[in-house]
Parts: structure tokens; sequence; C-alpha cells
């Protein structure tokens, strides 16, 4: 039978979605136990989130000043050493997954499955290569502890709220390198919904023309109460800060409704929202790839269109 | 100081896979391959670092069947001292990958490895941080910004930006280190032809991976290729009113 870590995502005190999203994987495993391990500073509000999500069997944490951030060469030690006992090991496929997954699974001398999008069995995953042009079916070795990062847009978070897990603290025996240092973290602050979590995103893209027209897109935003996002070119033109950007080599989300406005849908943009419930697309460049995959698309001038929307709206 | 760039060859960025029909893998005969672009990335952050003589040497290394010599030569040619072919037939896992590094690693003694953060073929993300595991060294995955500063003792760190969800993070690492690159680092250089032919010249050891003593067991198996699910292409709508009514319908707005 499997028994599985999830490690928690969290950041400023507060759980990150992707944490949820990575139970629900583990659901899918029919694991005998599922525990979430959270290493922090000050791990016990994260902690008491952890418990309620469903199918969580224990929420174990790790209190040290050395995990005050999330840098790999610190954590990973620890997680090696707490999953001793485990079938596998799950962590979120965002950066903070994507940069301390490699280094756990190194330390334990096995390889990582990443991006896992489905499970077909306990050691069987799917997941996306080639920016997800192909899906490839892996087996891993059943004789070692599976390593595995979980791409969030497959998967829904698990629910919360019924659940009451039981908190346990550990102490976990390892010697913790002094050689990366934590400096700072420079954040866009921003009331908006979460890019990663929001069920709404309105994303806008070169056709918005400059920093100064985003504004268009934010109005937009707040008032259907949806998170920002970006294409790559946005991005690279300066309009938008880097950790806007949604596509291949950004943010890979899937919310129920994605609303791409002067975006012409370049590969690497589309594999970022493949997974949205719906797509809208306006641009205009009626020939433009993005109305390929939308599912409703309006050809027009955004600077005029996106006013009629408000005012559709009421 | 010198620098270990990975230089991997993939199936150039513009070509749209097919996978063969059988689900057997994906059509790679008479594709176009190239650099991995965060491995060009690589190679061109190291070439700046080089200039601002930060280092003496860069070298890259390819791991793969006998005809990626040419494919090293493209790197020569963008300004790479000199290469190292690790010669196998078979492709390797990401652990595979970092162990071979790590053996050149103690032969070399590089003060940087810098790696893209993925190759576009498997996108695994990996080996730049399995590497520095083995190697016991500090990680700066996703950078944006490198600045490095050497004392004179020629001990030094590497004050690097990171590319995360949440923003741009900022960490110190001493060297040696291992870096891994994102698209913003920089933009590479474009090869010119006196290079090519300057190229030739530069010297490419090749070592046999079977004589480096790394363990090739790799523990996935992949055992079907499907082509991904199509969304289908859906309705053109008329004006705003229109798109606000349907959005509304869907109980989306």
């Amino acid at each position: 039978m499997s028994k599985i870590l999830v490690i928690a995502e969290h950041l400023g005190g507060k759980l990150n979605s992707s944490t949820a999203r990575a139970v629900s994987a583990a659901a899918a495993v029919k694991a005998e136990a599922i525990d979430v391990l959270v290493l922090s500073d000050a791990p016990d509000a994260i902690a008491a989130e952890a418990a309620k999500i469903d199918g969580v069997s224990r929420v174990l944490t790790v209190a040290r000043p050395e995990n005050a951030h999330p840098l790999a060469a610190v954590l990973a030690p620890q997680i090696a050493k707490a999953a001793a006992g485990y079938s596998h090991v799950f962590v979120p496929s965002t950066t903070f997954g994507k940069d301390v997954a490699p280094r756990v699974a190194a330390l334990l001398g096995v390889a990582q499955v990443s991006d896992v999008m489905s499970v077909e069995a306990a050691h069987a995953f799917k997941r996306p290569i080639y920016a997800g042009n192909a899906i490839i079916t892996v087996e891993a070795d059943a004789t070692h502890t599976v390593v595995a990062t979980i791409r969030s847009a497959s998967w829904a978070a698990a629910g919360n709220g019924a659940n009451s897990a039981p908190i346990e603290a550990l102490t976990i025996d390892a010697a913790l390198p002094t050689h990366t240092r934590f400096v700072e973290l420079k954040q866009g602050s921003s009331d908006r919904p979460d890019l990663q979590s929001a069920s709404k995103v309105v994303s806008g893209g070169r056709g918005v023309g400059s920093k100064e027209n985003f504004d268009i897109i934010y109005k937009f935003a707040d008032k259907i109460g949806a998170a920002v996002g970006a294409s790559r070119a946005a991005v690279d033109a300066g309009y938008v800060p880097s950790e806007m950007q949604v596509g291949q080599t950004g943010k890979i989300i899937a919310p129920e409704l994605y609303m791409a406005i002067g975006i012409s849908g370049a590969i690497q943009h589309l594999t970022g929202i493949k997974d949205a419930g719906t797509i809208v697309a306006i641009n205009k460049d009626g020939e433009a790839p993005i109305f390929e995959i939308a599912d409703f698309g309006l050809v027009g001038d955004l600077f005029k269109l996106i006013p009629e929307l408000e005012q559709a709206l009421g | 100081m010198k620098i270990l760039v990975g230089y991997k060859r993939v199936v150039d960025y513009n070509v749209r896979i097919q996978v063969k029909p059988d689900g057997s893998g994906v059509v790679t005969d008479g594709v176009k391959l190239s650099a991995n672009p965060f491995d060009d990335i690589a190679l061109e952050e190291a070439l700046r670092l080089r200039e601002k003589g930060v280092a003496e040497e860069v070298i890259v290394v390819g791991i793969g069947p006998a005809d990626l010599t040419a494919h090293l030569r493209n790197g020569l040619a963008m300004g790479a001292n000199r290469a190292i072919h690790v010669v196998t037939a078979e492709a390797v896992q990401p652990l595979t990958a970092a162990r071979v590094f790590l053996k050149l690693i103690e032969k070399e003694q590089p003060g940087l490895v810098i790696l893209g953060k993925q190759a576009i073929d498997d996108d695994a993300n990996q080996t730049g941080q399995m590497l520095a595991a083995l190697w016991d060294r500090p990680q700066a995955t996703f950078a944006s910004k490198v600045e490095i500063t050497l004392d004179n003792g020629g001990a030094g760190k590497a004050t690097v930006t990171r590319e995360v969800d949440a923003g741009l993070e900022v960490i110190e690492a001493e060297l040696p280190a291992v870096i891994t690159t994102d698209l913003r680092l920089n933009e590479p250089r474009f090869i010119k032809l006196p290079d090519i032919m300057k190229a030739k010249a530069k010297p490419i050891d090749t070592i046999e991976f079977g004589s480096l003593g790394v363990e090739a067991h790799d523990h996935l198996k992949t055992t079907h290729y499907a082509a991904p699910a199509k969304r289908s292409k859906g309705v053109m709508v008329k004006d705003a009113a229109e798109l606000v009514a349907a959005l509304k319908q869907k109980g989306l707005l």
C-alpha cells in the first residue's frame, strides 16, 4: 500500500492552493495515508489550514528558523529525511516545487516524475512533454520512492472544512547548509485574486500596446472579479512584471473563465491555458490562432470593445 | 575560473511534434534539431562572464551519439573555448545526466555550472537541481539576472534574481554553484560565419559514457505516447452584448 508525503507550499504564513491540488493527486493513488509536511519558521497557522483538507491523514511540521524562506538547498535534506517510510513524495509543480523536488529526488537517488497530469496506477502517471504536444505514460520503479511534481492545472483542489487531521511536530536531524542565502522577494502588491488559483482570469497581450494602456485590462478584471495575466510578448515589452506571464514558461493555469485580450495565441501561450474551462478571445485580427481554440471569439478593437463589455455588464 | 555549460541538442522549438500512430514515440526522422533554447541562454551568460573577466574558460558539455559533434561545434562557434562530448547512443534521463556532470566537475573543478532550466523535449526541469544536490553545492534556478563577485582569495558568490511565481526572488549563493537559466536572462548572440571557421580548430574532448563509471539505470520507463486532447473551435459572436449574454448563460459572469 502507498503512503504519500505531500510537501506544503506556503507564502507569508498562508497555505498555497497548489498544496490541496497535490493532495487530490495523492488521493488518486488510493493511498492508505496522506501526510502533509509543513517546513517553516512558524508553521502553526499553515498546518491548521492543511489539517482541514479532505483526505489528509496527518500534518507534520518542522519549525526551524532556517525554514523562513523556501531555499531548496535548505529544505531538501529535511524532506529527504522525512520521506523515510513513504512510498511517494508529491510536491506542487510550481516554481517552489520545481526547485526543491529534484534536489530531494537526487538525495534519495531516485528519478523524478515531473508535472503529473493523471494517476494511472500507484507507479504509472501521465505527463506532458514537448510543451504539451505529446502526453506520455511513465512507469516508475516500484522498489524506489516516487518523487513527483503535480501539475496544478490538471487537478482540482481537494475540498476542505470537514477534516481536522492531527498535527504533529517533527524533529529532523539534518545538517543544513549555509552556502545559500535568501536576500529578498520583490512582489507586486495586489488586491486582485491570485493568478494561479483564480476562477476567472483576464489576460492582455501585445495588442494592449503599452504599460499605461494595461489599465484598461486591470479595470475590466476588477469589474468581473478576475485575476490579471499577460502573454510573454506583453511581459517582454515591459507592460507588466514577469510573475503575470501565462504560458509554457510562465504560469500554467486552469480558470473556469479565461479571457485573452489582444493576444494572438502563440503555441507557448496556448500551452498555459489549455485546461481552462471557457476561453474567450478578443482580437482585432480575425485570423489570429487564439480563435482556433477559443470557445467564444470576438473580432474588433479592444479599446472599443472593453468599454462596451463593461456597459453590457451593467 | 572555469564555467561548465550544458549544451543539449533537441528538436527545434519551431517544429510541431507529431506522435506516432502506434503510440511508440514521437516522429523525429528528418526533423530539424537545434540547441535547447535555455542552453543557448546559459552559454551566452557564460560568455558574458568571460568577457567581463569573471571567467577565463567556458566549456560546453554534450551527452549524446557520435554525430553530436556538429552541434557542439555550434557552441564553439558561439564562443566556448572547448567542448566535452560524452558519447552514448542511449538517451539519458536527468539523474544520469547530473551524475555525468558531477564526474566532469571532479575533473574540471569549475567555479560555476550553468544549465538551461529545462530542455524543451522532455520538459523535465531537473538536471541542475539534481546536480547541485549530488555536488552538495548551492542552486539558483530560473535565473533572470546573475551577478558574480569575487574576492581576492578567489572565493566568490553569485547574486541571482530568480523568476518565481510570487515575483522576483533574490538569493546569494557561494561559489561553486549551479545556476539554471530562465528566458529573460539574456538574448543569445548569433553565430557569425568566421566564427564557424574558427570553431573548427577548437578542441572537443571525447569521453565514452561507459568509462565514467556512472550508473546508467533509468528508473522511469515510458510505456506510451499520445497526442494531447484537442480543444475544438468555438463560435464567433458579433458584439460585446452577445458575448456577455453567452457568458452569463453559462454562469461565468
